[in-house]
């Protein structure tokens, strides 16, 4: 009796407090963390950056100067130009905006895909494992780098950036998947989630809401590191003259330029400190969620 | 200055003031840094004893009072950054700050240590008897090979492994726990050391294998006539084994006296507390266990007063004021006294500077001469609660509603060999026919050692699907012919409470999720959950507060209380808790123990109890049924299993299991089982217990009294 006594005592005032909610107290600590905030305010600026940015310039993304050709930064070119006379800064906000939808979009479809395959053999074991698996096996085994650029051609137009998106997805995520069913495998196996069976929850219940946010540190880890990852396979392809439509390439990059390069430093100075900010600010967003989602790391606030 | 302790090895009884103490321990202190703005935790904060040759000294407390650092830093095992304060005297040589290579030389010579686990205590890549022969020459090179391998043959044999020569070449994972923690044993052996320091040698075992290891350290003890520091958190084990308690309690030492004194007459609350909260084997009916409210405080933030205070049912204002030293009883200084060293008054030189180890009983605790005087026990000092009869107790059991009947249950596993064309190279028999049931508001308790089947048995049962052989029945359902819907239903009846409490709670989760989870999956509308996780979080004893809060920032105690809540949230009829208590210390369990018997009498609920620790089976169970190599070899009511066990494997459980009563437990007989459990993928033909018994003459028949 004594063991109720004491909290019977704390109760008599509110009677039943309202229940607490999660998805809310979990906004307002990632709003709390200063990692978080920096890391929103600079996508933020990128994005505002990379669709207002043509609007301020008086270039086209097309449009040469043959009047300043490979000249240095000035207020004529911000950024200066290249040596066929195209002006950097509209074509890093051209990249840029591509760069920025790519590289998210892969990132969370990717992740995404492979947290749902890997949970769902590993969770379930047995033949649907063996076939996701045998799935996963085959899609490693392909020269995915040829198929892209066979098909991105293909698909090149106006929603080619779309298909490549998706196949950027379609060939980037079975390492992850095997990670995640080896992770399941062994959080099956916890007695909570024996306790979510034997209280009759439904096997894609306990997948969404136990196996899954009790590895969600690599999840974020693996998103955060996509994020860069799908930037540079698609700036591969574009480096081929393959990926998104000639015209609009990714900042980084002109074909044939490697003897040009360090002629001209603005030509690849600007578009790469624009990816490294772009990257970190994604970091410290993965790293506050992380840490919002785990209730054991240290920094967040008990 | 002889204790008058009675020895229970045939060690020549040495009288502790003729010969200088072995090892002598004074006023350590160790201090683990805080990294960055973490504070520092204070680990031990002032141990003191002194050993002498034959002695055996039990250590005692609870987890996180600073026992194994304590000893560990007697060893110099602790890692550089740990800060080491007073002194540690080997043979009157101080052995606190010599560096590692001197230490070397005297660890496994002169003092020498069984660790808990014995699996991570050898290297799985070498033979046992190698390493076994290592120890050996690393401290006398000069031996030949021939010479270290036939004395570790020897040790083997000592330690009682069958085959000694063909078990030297075997690797550790080729032994069971037993064995293994065995070779450790001899392995500390194996230089004559003066000082064995054993920290938790028993407590990874089952109970007859425990029997065999204490059996064994006797006669290690009695060999190498070497003092022994028994470190452990369990009453039982120390009660029978050693000569000296000393009782910790937030890194410091609280009572400290010969074994008779502080289990008859303790003045201490703690240990008063400790020893009335472990339930007892020898006794029918103890009632309500002693539970110590709320948990030891952390070590980094600890209270100015004597630490014990804020959990001390007689704490006076005086307890806060200053931590009181371990004094002799009565010697204590009055509250007049510590009130005005408090308030600033010069203080006469007291006792306190004394701090060596006398041999006489002492206690930390300002109030220790009026319990001596008023003789309180722990019963007189701890509120108990009362805990109301289960109210269809009265109702005949045959009249009762059957919740679970296990029918001829077999679960068996193949053993396959190949990856690409497997084939059957065995079976292993992990649960084979067995039959039990579980009467409306009854507690059947299934015991065993690890091994025998009870979690398959669980969770065979748990999952509800067709078994495969025999039949399950839950509230007269057979679980064979059960629709999806169905079997959804009947787990609102029917749920299960888990050993563990750090991985049978999602970490991820707020504890009101946790609670709620049952709930929402069985369809209960946002504002009824609400109420309810309240109503249950209450119920537990936990408070409102708690509900935002994850598992990580509780104690073991609270995550039990919170996986009770979580089971009861269905107001199931039937609770199945697969040893609740077993990863708590002793003072937690009670206020465990003491809810599931009063959510029993509250709300009529059944319970399938399935644990190993029979002293705690014998409180809370009405009947019990023991369980050996994927059968049951006993079923009957609790009284007359402990009273009148007639298998002999029932024999050998409750003989095994130690009294915390030191006379009862001297005068005992252990009977000590040979060897291991057989493999349940090979077992002796006939009866199973065959390989294991002493007596040759037993009927295998079950003693079915109903009650």
């Amino acid at each position: 009796m004594s063991t109720t006594h004491v909290s019977k005592e704390h109760l008599e005032a509110p009677a039943a407090p309202p229940a607490p909610n999660r998805l809310k107290d979990l906004g307002r600590q990632l709003l709390g963390t200063r990692r978080v905030i920096v890391g929103l305010v600079l996508l933020a600026l990128l994005a505002l950056f990379a669709f207002l940015g043509p609007l301020l310039s008086g270039w086209e993304v097309g449009e040469r100067d043959f009047t300043d050709m490979l000249a240095a930064p000035s207020p004529e070119h911000w950024m200066g130009t290249n040596e066929t006379g195209q002006d950097i800064f509209t074509r890093t906000t051209a990249g840029l905006r591509k760069s920025l939808l790519i590289g998210l979009l892969v990132a969370v479809l990717t992740t995404g895909f492979a947290a749902l395959v890997g949970s769902f053999a590993g969770y379930f074991g047995g033949l649907v494992d063996k076939g996701l698996m045998w799935v996963a096996d085959l899609a490693l085994v392909l020269p995915n780098f040829v198929i892209l650029a066979i098909l991105s051609t293909h698909f090149a137009g106006n929603g080619g950036w779309f298909v490549l998106v998706i196949l950027l997805a379609v060939f980037s995520w079975m390492v992850t998947s095997k990670m995640v069913r080896g992770m399941t495998i062994s959080l099956r196996e916890r007695e909570y989630i024996h306790a979510a069976r034997f209280m009759g929850v439904p096997p894609h219940r306990i997948i969404l809401r136990h196996i899954l946010p009790n590895m969600s540190s690599l999840l974020i880890a693996d998103a955060t590191i996509m994020v860069s990852a799908a930037i540079i396979g698609e700036t591969a392809l574009s480096y081929f003259g393959l990926g998104v439509h000639a015209r609009r390439q990714p900042r980084r990059r002109d074909r044939r330029r490697f003897a040009v390069r360090h002629h001209g430093w603005w030509m690849f100075a600007f578009p790469a400190m624009l990816l490294v900010v772009m990257v970190l600010a994604v970091n410290m967003i993965g790293d506050g969620l992380r840490d919002a989602l785990d209730p054991s790391s240290k920094s967040r606030r008990s | 200055m002889s204790t008058d302790t009675v020895t229970t090895t045939d060690a020549p009884s040495t009288g502790r003031g003729d010969d200088a103490p072995v090892l002598e321990v004074t006023d350590l202190t160790v201090t683990f840094p805080g990294l960055n703005d973490t504070t520092d935790v204070y680990a031990v904060r002032g141990v003191s004893y002194a050993i002498s040759r034959g002695e055996v000294l039990g250590i005692v407390g609870e987890s996180g009072s600073g026992k194994s650092v304590s000893s560990m830093a007697a060893m110099g095992l602790l890692p550089d950054h740990a800060r080491i304060t007073g002194s540690v005297r080997l043979h009157g040589e101080e052995i606190l700050g010599l560096d590692d290579r001197a230490m070397a030389r005297k660890r496994g010579r002169v003092i020498s240590m069984v660790f808990q686990d014995p699996l991570s205590g050898l290297t799985p890549v070498y033979t046992v008897g190698d390493q076994l022969a290592e120890a050996v020459l690393v401290h006398d090179p000069k031996t030949s090979r021939a010479r270290a391998r036939a004395r570790a043959v020897e040790l083997l044999e000592l330690v009682g492994i069958p085959n000694p020569e063909q078990r030297y070449r075997s690797f550790p994972h080729e032994f069971s726990g037993g064995m293994r923690q065995r070779v450790m044993i001899a392995m500390a052996m194996a230089n004559d050391p003066d000082v064995i320091i054993c920290d938790e040698p028993t407590t990874a075992l089952d109970v007859t294998i425990q029997a065999q290891i204490l059996e064994l350290l006797r006669t290690a003890q009695r060999e190498t006539g070497a003092a022994i520091v028994m470190i452990t958190h369990d009453l039982g084990v120390v009660a029978g084994f050693v000569d000296r308690v000393l009782v910790m309690y937030a890194g410091r030492p609280v009572e400290m006296g010969a074994v008779d004194e502080i289990y008859y007459s303790s003045r201490m609350p703690y240990t008063m507390g400790l020893l009335g909260a472990v339930p007892r084997m020898d006794l029918d009916r103890q009632g309500a266990l002693v539970p110590i409210q709320g948990t030891p405080p952390s070590l980094s933030d600890l209270p100015p007063g004597c630490p014990f205070a804020p959990r001390c049912p007689i704490a006076q204002p005086e307890c806060e004021l200053a931590e009181p030293d371990l004094l002799p009883i009565g010697d204590q200084p009055s509250a007049e006294f510590i009130r005005a060293v408090h308030d600033g008054t010069p203080a006469p030189a007291s006792a306190a500077d004394d701090v060596h180890d006398t041999g006489v009983q002492r206690s930390a605790c300002v109030r220790s001469g009026e319990i001596a005087e008023n003789a309180w026990t722990a019963r007189d000092i701890y509120p108990v609660p009362e805990i109301p009869d289960t109210p269809v107790s009265a109702v005949r059991r045959d009249d009762r509603a059957e919740m679970l009947r296990v029918a001829e249950l077999i679960k068996h596993h193949p053993l396959t060999k190949g990856t690409v064309f497997r084939r059957r190279v065995g079976t292993v028999y992990a649960v084979d026919g067995i039959d039990f049931d579980i009467r409306e508001g009854e507690t059947l308790a299934l015991v065993g050692e690890s091994g025998c089947g009870k979690s398959s048995t669980l969770m065979q049962i748990m999952g509800l699907e067709r078994p495969q052989g025999g039949t399950i029945e839950v509230m007269g359902q057979n679980t064979a012919g059960l629709s999806r819907s169905a079997r959804f239903a009947l787990r609102r009846d029917m749920q299960i409470v888990f050993q563990d409490p750090m991985s049978s709670l999602d970490p991820r989760m707020p504890v009101f999720d946790i609670i709620a989870e049952p709930l929402r999956t069985h369809g209960e509308s946002p504002s009824e959950v609400t109420r309810r996780v309240y109503e249950l979080i209450d119920l537990v004893g936990l408070n409102t507060e708690h509900a935002t809060r994850f598992p990580a920032e509780f104690s073991g105690g609270q995550r039990q209380r919170v996986g009770i809540a979580r089971a009861l949230a269905l107001e199931p009829k039937l609770l199945v808790l697969d040893e609740p208590v077993s990863a708590l210390d002793v003072s937690i369990q009670a206020g465990v123990v003491n809810l599931l018997e009063e959510l029993q009498a509250r709300l009529g609920l059944a319970y399938l109890f399935v644990a190993h620790d029979l002293s705690v089976v014998r409180h809370i169970a009405d009947r019990v049924a023991v369980m050996y190599l994927g059968r049951i070899v006993e079923i009957g009511d609790t009284h007359s299993i402990y009273t009148r066990p007639s298998h002999p494997y029932t024999q050998a459980l409750l003989s095994a299991i130690p009294i915390p009563d030191p006379e009862k437990e001297r005068a005992r007989t252990h009977i000590v089982l040979d060897g291991d459990l057989p493999s349940p993928a090979n077992p002796p033909t006939g009866c199973r217990f065959r390989t294991g018994a002493r007596s040759s003459s037993h009927s295998p028949r079950t003693n079915r009294s109903s009650a």
